[in-house]
């Protein structure tokens, strides 16, 4: 745009009053029609028409600003200015107009893609993992929390992880609480017993206590651990008994460690587990790698410990076993039971899942009916 | 075990309220299963049957005319008429009578009605129908000599007792018996234990002249201490002690079997009864068992022995009982018996435990001798059973002077040196010494402080608690009776942060992937039938088998997670849930020295099996397209390159529809594709099924997750796209011209996009047409046409070159 300062070149041309104002009505006349035309306009079309009569260099306007030159210098500035509003305002219409259009135009086009979105059809939709999956990560969950590691091992074991270094010897009566399944491995295992053939050393974990074992023989302590993982058991399945089920042992080795300490990380895990309304509590018991033992009990999760039928009116409900580790089992693990002392504890994952989800027949766990799956 | 209140009074006044008693020994680890306070019976009173006659019109029922001295609507002649359903009472029999108001300990309320006709005012009990006992079959028969129209409980002795039913656990032999019970309980409730000392009033002659004992094998007999009873008659034992043998669970036979299970039960020592007119000489032996003898015992069976079962054999060798498990036929307690020879032995533990497991035999006897019976007791426990005989025998017995106390090898009572400092180290509670000796002295660990050890306590355990030996052992002893509630609770700190391991972190992951792909986690069974692996189309497998299962269809661990999941598949169609897609993480299984297929890393140590963990996916209704675009999911989450290599020999998959999955090591780490369609319906699937099956190992071995990648920038200049079309032999894999696009490419290729195959007419036979998008890119510049035309003809020449392809 040229400077205002810049003085226009005097010209010669219709210099006179008369010509000035005849300028100017042709102007008001042309800006009429425009904007009539721009009203009339029906369709972007149209419009677009409109636009190249109204705005271009051959239109009514167009052709009189190209004799603005001629026009003498003192009515220079009065048509122009009259010639540039007239201008304007024939585009700010062809701008108005064509937005009103387009938005016209818009809306009927989004009103004939109008859509039930009610109408969807179902997709493959977000899977499920399996409650035992979900019950055992939010466990890990916990004790990660509270500084644990999450530690693993095999499922077949050797009759020295799952019992012996647990301090229970061939024979030990205490035996007798694990039915046991053994792998016939042929001549195939070196560690088959041979007592006349039939007997196998490798069985399958009855616990998952072995893993404890296996730690404790690589890492020196201190040790915080959690054994979650699968386990085997020769039982006929029913609705409280699978023959393959799932449970999580804790370790502690670490000096100075107490029953106290047992007692209080349990008490913290039950708040954290299962919420502030419920606390444990312990009650002696017997375990062959653990001394003292305890039977470790919560508040019953449904009546909260008014008394209920699921926990006989007691108000608690038996959830697992737990002690001070035997210093026979340190002790088999080539760890000094005078400078490390340690607890431990164990519990099912599958009893967890029941009672959370107020399922009443374990078997209904495994049938992997989708049914089931899908609930959680 | 059961106890009863007044049974355990009999050893220490114990007072207080039945459940806070329950309460104190579940807190002693004695847990209270069962707490029962014996039904009141108010109205049920003791009768005399004065006639029997039958019901008129019912043949099941009988009238029976009850004596009740002073009883509202009685008859003419004093009595009351009851209807009765059982016939084993005479007449002069004292029975139980229900009166009318009375109600039954099932609530049943007794009123007078009629049955068939015939007026009923009452009724007579059954011990089952009191709650006394099992047997529903007969009216109780009451003893002479109970007072007529007296209330029945308080006659047996059992108003307001309680049946406590205890779970001893296995270290606590102790606790296994009446007496045993009470000195625990007593301890915790501070009130004095006492074990009386039975008195018998012996005759000649010297038992050591009819009887005698020999140990042969002093290991597996560390007592044998027996006496000698005469003018025996076998008869009924008296209703209270049959009453409490039927409620601690025992069954009575005669007065001589109940008084010996009287004694075992009040004692924890088993002990056995012999006719001492079948024992030759009255001579025992024991002594352990060579192979190939067998003993016929008391239920008449023949059972074999092993090497090393221990024996109680007669003056010529042999055997008459299976020692402290069952006795034999030969010299069983008979109505007939006159003379009773007793034994009381201690046995080896570990030999008991042995021969019951190996037999299947496991009767209270076995239970108490395998966790440790008490063999100081032996004495006391022989007199008590002559003080009972006597006491039940009508006219008393003749107990023999003197008994007979042959030893084997006895453990000797261990000294444990205690030291409290350890004790409040381990229990995490400050316990001085004479705390510690106060909870232990009433328990029976004697204390005496250590010589020259100065905080130290020298603890004197009893015979009766074997399985306190150590240091450690006498700590629980101390922290069972300081009660464990009242011990504090502190929070050990772990020194360094918890945390899931890489692995661990990415197997969750890697499940969640699934579950967003639309895969839902089964569990199948991972024991399988024999025939299953050949079902689902595995070959060449010779999985490992279960030496001991349950059943034959759970006697193979599985070595594919294939078979569970088309199970689960199986029952999901058969129920039908269509359309299912399901996973399974878990371990298979394979014989030891068989390495995993890719790697020999996994194989376990020597002797193991191999277990392995893989990933399965099933779907029904599924197409090879389905596995590939999950596998393609996961190698974009775990940033894994790998390629899909085109198998036709893989078992159980489709020879056309299924691929190995390929890591760029050349290490195969999978399987995608459809499942054999023969497979599926061997399984009763109508439907197509698609499979994904993947190694755990080393798939996150592979994995860079995006936390793990590097930034690569991303370039600011213009990029070019050019879509080149080729004719490919049908033997060329889609992913090798891609390879050999991204090879010739180089740095500036940035994206290869298979988007159109074509089959068809216009294409030459056993070719088809794969139109790739390729996209051109620097980092530092605009690549010019001439570049971009350069970098096209080499994939051009390189994918022509090397697939025996033409561009189209």
């Amino acid at each position: 745009m040229a400077p205002r300062s810049r003085t226009l070149p005097a010209v010669n041309g219709p210099a006179t009053e008369a010509g000035r104002d005849t300028l100017l009505a042709d102007i008001g006349d042309a800006r009429a029609r425009g904007l009539a035309a721009v009203a009339a306009a029906a369709s972007a079309d149209e419009l677009a028409e409109v636009e190249t009569t109204l705005l271009g260099r051959k239109a009514a306007l167009g052709q009189i600003k190209q004799t603005l030159r001629s026009l003498a210098h003192e009515h220079r500035a009065t048509v122009g200015r009259a010639l540039n509003e007239a201008q304007q305002a024939l585009r700010e219409a062809h701008t108005a107009a064509a937005d009103g259009l387009a938005t016209a135009a818009r809306r009927e086009q989004l009103r004939n893609e109008q859509l039930d979105l009610t109408e969807s059809l179902s997709g493959p939709g977000r899977g499920h993992l399996h409650v035992v999956t979900q019950t055992t990560e939010r466990l890990e969950d916990v004790f990660v929390g509270m500084g644990f590691t999450v530690s693993e091992g095999p499922q077949a074991e050797t009759d020295w992880y799952n019992f012996e270094a647990l301090n229970l010897p061939a024979a030990h009566p205490a035996r007798s609480m694990w039915d046991t399944l053994y792998l016939d491995l042929g001549e195939r295992s070196e560690l088959g017993d041979g007592e006349g053939g039939e007997a196998s050393n490798v069985l399958l974990r009855t616990h998952t206590s072995p893993v404890q074992i296996r730690v404790m023989e690589v890492q020196p302590p201190p040790i915080y651990t959690i054994c979650p993982g699968r386990v085997f058991r020769r039982d006929t399945a029913d609705a409280s008994h699978m023959p393959v089920f799932h449970q999580i042992e804790g370790l502690v080795v670490d000096r100075g460690i107490s029953f106290t300490d047992l007692a209080g990380t349990l008490e913290e895990f039950t708040s954290a587990y299962f919420g502030k309304a419920i606390s444990s509590r312990l009650r002696p018991s017997y375990f062959p790698f653990t001394e003292p033992s305890a039977e470790f009990d919560i508040t019953c999760v449904l009546c909260e410990g008014t008394g209920c039928q699921t926990c006989q009116r007691t108000g608690w409900i038996e959830l697992g076993g737990c002690g001070m580790v035997h210093p026979n089992v340190l002790s088999n693990c080539g760890i000094d039971f005078e400078e490390w002392t340690g607890f431990a504890f164990g519990f099912g994952i599958d009893r967890l899942a029941l009672m959370r989800h107020g399922i009443d027949d374990l078997r209904d766990m495994y049938t992997n009916d989708i049914r089931f799956l899908a609930q959680f | 075990m059961k106890v009863l209140l007044s049974w355990l009074r009999e050893f220490a006044p114990i007072e207080g309220d039945p459940a806070e008693l329950a309460d104190q020994m579940s807190d002693l680890g004695m847990a209270v299963e069962e707490m029962r306070v014996l039904p009141p019976l108010d109205g049920v009173v003791v009768a005399r049957v004065a006639g029997l006659r039958p019901h008129p019109s019912a043949d099941r029922i009988q009238l029976v005319d009850v004596d009740l001295p002073g009883s509202q609507g009685a008859g003419a002649d004093g009595a009351l008429q009851v209807c009765c359903g059982a016939f084993n009472m005479s007449v002069g029999d004292l029975v139980p009578l229900a009166t009318v108001g009375s109600t039954m300990p099932n609530g049943m309320e007794i009123g007078e009605r009629r049955l068939r006709g015939e007026l009923s005012q009452g009724m007579c009990c059954s011990a089952a129908e009191l709650g006394l006992g099992t047997d529903h079959e007969g009216i109780m028969i009451l003893p002479d000599g109970m007072e007529l129209g007296a209330p029945l409980m308080d006659q047996l002795g059992l108003a307001g007792d309680v049946l406590y039913d205890l779970e001893i656990n296995p270290n606590r032999p102790d606790a296994m018996s009446v007496a045993g019970v009470a000195r625990d309980l007593a301890a915790r409730l501070g009130v004095p234990f006492e074990m009386r000392r039975p008195v018998v009033d012996e005759s000649d002659p010297d038992v050591a002249s009819v009887a005698s004992v020999e140990i042969v094998d002093a290991d597996l007999c560390g007592r044998f201490g027996a006496r000698a009873v005469r003018n025996v008659s076998v008869s009924v034992s008296p209703l209270w002690m049959q009453m409490r043998l039927v409620l601690c669970g025992m069954r009575p036979i005669n007065s001589v079997v109940d008084v010996s299970n009287y004694v075992m039960l009040e004692l924890g020592t088993p002990n056995h009864t012999y006719d001492m007119a079948l024992v030759p000489g009255g001579h025992l032996g024991t002594r352990r068992s060579p192979r190939g003898e067998t003993v016929v015992t008391l239920d008449d069976q023949e059972r074999p022995m092993h090497a090393g079962d221990g024996l109680i054999i007669d003056r010529d060798d042999q055997p008459i009982g299976i020692a402290g498990v069952m006795g034999g036929a030969s010299t069983e307690i008979s109505e007939s018996t006159t003379s009773v020879l007793v034994e009381l032995a201690w046995w080896d533990s570990l030999s008991i435990t042995r021969t019951s497991q190996r037999l299947g035999l496991r009767s209270e006897a076995s239970m108490r001798f395998e966790r440790g019976t008490d063999f100081e007791l032996v004495p006391t426990a022989l007199d008590r059973f002559c003080e009972l005989l006597n006491e039940v025998t009508p006219g008393g017995v003749a107990v023999c002077r003197g008994r007979i106390d042959e030893r084997g090898n006895l453990p000797a009572p261990p000294k444990v040196a205690v030291r409290p400092a350890r004790i409040s180290h381990l229990l995490g509670q400050e316990f001085t010494a004479q705390q510690v000796r106060d909870l232990l002295e009433p328990i029976g660990l004697q204390c005496a402080p250590e010589s020259g050890a100065g905080a130290s306590l020298e603890v004197t355990v009893p015979s009766f608690r074997p399985d306190v030996a150590t240091e450690t052992d006498v700590a629980e002893e101390v922290a069972r009776h300081y009660g464990y509630g009242r011990l504090g609770r502190t929070v050990p700190r772990s020194p360094t942060p918890g945390a899931l391991s890489p692995a661990q972190r990415l197997r969750r992951e890697l499940r969640r992937v699934l579950v967003g792909a639309g895969l839902s986690e089964a569990m199948p069974n991972p024991f399988l039938a024999p025939d299953a692996l050949h079902r689902a189309g595995i070959t060449g497998s010779d999985p490992v088998r279960l030496l001991n299962p349950l059943a034959t269809e759970e006697s193979v661990l599985r070595p594919s997670l294939l078979p569970g999941l088309l199970a689960a598949a199986a029952y999901n169609e058969s129920h039908r849930n269509d359309r299912v897609s399901l996973f399974e993480v878990g371990v298979v299984f394979a014989q030891p020295g068989a390495f995993s297929a890719t790697s020999a890393e996994h194989a376990g140590p020597d002797g193991f099996p191999v277990e392995t963990e893989h990933l399965g996916a099933i779907w029904t209704g599924g197409e090879a397209a389905d596995a590939v675009r999950l596998w393609n999911l996961i190698a974009t989450a775990f940033g894994i390159h790998a390629t899909l290599v085109n198998t036709t020999d893989l078992d159980a998959m489709h020879p056309g529809r299924a691929a190995r999955v390929m890591l760029a090591s050349e290490q195969a780490i999978g399987i995608v594709g459809e499942i054999d369609p023969g497979v599926c319906e061997r399984h009763g699937i109508d439907s197509r099924c698609a499979w994904l099956q993947l190694e755990l190992a080393p798939l996150l071995a592979a994995a860079a997750t995006a936390s793990d990648r590097p930034y690569r920038l991303v370039s600011t200049y213009p990029s070019s796209d050019i879509d080149l079309a080729f004719s490919v032999p049908d033997s060329v894999q889609s992913s090798e011209v891609r390879h050999t696009l991204q090879a010739a490419g180089g740095n500036e290729l940035r994206s290869v996009e298979l988007f159109d195959v074509y089959r068809g007419d216009q294409m030459a036979p056993g070719t088809r047409s794969l139109a790739y998008r390729l996209r051109l890119q620097a980092d530092d510049r605009t690549l010019t046409d001439e570049q971009v035309a350069q970098l096209r003809q080499r994939c051009i020449n390189a994918v022509e070159a090397t697939h025996g392809a033409a561009l189209r």
